[in-house]
């Protein structure tokens, strides 16, 4: 007897380059033509889905972005790895500017509400922004309980075994359903998109909702005030022993 | 080429030019070896033969994915995680 559980899957579709350059206003980054794809730890998270599908603990794998037109793409890559089908709220401009896990987690609270979902799947954090509050705040939105930095999951029933990766160690814990799960690294090794699938996955749908057809208010509560590069690493210097070594670090007053 | 053989090499070489985009060295450099590679075998007419030039790009094909997999997860290990006493 298996739960029929219909997870959904949030990726983030956010900047992955290294290089990165502050905009000249300190405003923000540079966000234009760098390349954007999905964040590492949220392909985790379609793996764990995609995998729980595959074992037929779930029953059908929903793929959810928030973002401009382009965002579209990673919704394609997860539908690549097995997602069922794609979800993409258009949020582009200002709007999308300000898209911070406040509001992508009302938009995952409204979808939820919408699909029947007994389960989200999210990364622990993006990278480019590296909040790590979104799985938190959706569980929060829907009173669910959260199992986050999930490092091992597993479906007992209609409850899920987690083990969490903490500071201390790994904390295992067991939760009821309906629930939401970030992923850390270690939960799976992600597969990769190859061509083949790509091609397949044309085939699925991708729907398209706007945050006001959910009824989610975007305005934030936070204002950047200024976004500066991290200060210039100074030059290091060579030394031939170690007691010159030594001799240095007492000069420089670090020993 | 025997002609389901010829399907074979083409998905094969279209397989590897899709993963050869995120080559560390670049995807232009990927492509010119991968080119020069499939030339240098072009007029090989052993079905027996092309069945193993095509396994072992397979295996290549595997071994761009572990890449691919192994440096991201290093990143990322390497970003977020203490360094390992």
């Amino acid at each position: 007897k298996c739960p029929r559980v219909s997870p959904v899957v949030t990726l983030c579709y956010c900047f992955v380059s290294p290089q990165i350059r502050v905009k000249p206003d300190n405003t923000g980054v540079v966000t234009d033509g760098v390349k954007h794809s999905m964040n590492p730890f949220c392909e985790i998270a379609v793996e764990e889905a995609v995998k729980l599908k595959e074992k037929k603990l779930i029953k059908e794998v929903v793929a959810v972005s928030c973002g401009p037109q382009q965002s579209q793409e990673t919704i394609r890559t997860a539908l690549a790895m097995g997602a069922d089908r794609g979800i993409h709220v258009d949020v582009s401009g200002k709007d999308y500017e300000n898209l911070g896990p406040l509001q992508v987690s009302k938009i995952l609270a409204a979808l939820a509400k919408q699909e029947d979902a007994q389960l989200i799947l999210l990364g622990k954090q993006a990278i480019d922004d590296d909040c790590n509050q979104t799985g938190q705040m959706t569980a929060a939105l829907l009173d669910w309980p959260q199992g986050t930095f999930a490092s091992e999951v597993s479906l007992e029933g209609d409850k899920i075994n987690l083990v969490r990766e903490i500071d201390g160690g790994l904390e295992h814990i067991k939760i009821n359903t309906p629930a939401v799960i970030t992923a850390d690294l270690r939960l799976n090794t992600p597969r990769y998109a190859t061509l083949p699938n790509i091609m397949k996955a044309k085939k699925k749908k991708i729907a398209t909702v706007k945050p006001a057809d959910l009824g989610v208010d975007l305005t934030s509560r936070l204002e950047v005030l200024k976004v500066e590069e991290p200060p210039q690493r100074e030059a290091g210097m060579k030394v031939e022993t170690v007691e010159d070594l030594v001799v240095k670090l007492k000069e420089a007053g670090r020993v | 080429m025997a002609n389901p053989l010829k399907t074979e090499v083409i998905r094969l070489y279209k397989n590897l030019l899709y993963l050869g985009r995120e080559y560390p060295q670049g995807a232009a450099y990927f492509r010119q070896r991968l080119k020069s590679a499939f030339m240098k075998n072009k007029d090989v007419t052993d079905p027996e033969k092309i069945k193993q030039l095509v396994a072992r790009g397979d295996h290549v094909i595997k071994e761009l994915e572990a890449l691919y997999f192994l440096r991201k997860y290093r990143a990322m290990k390497k970003r977020y995680y203490e360094p390992e006493k």
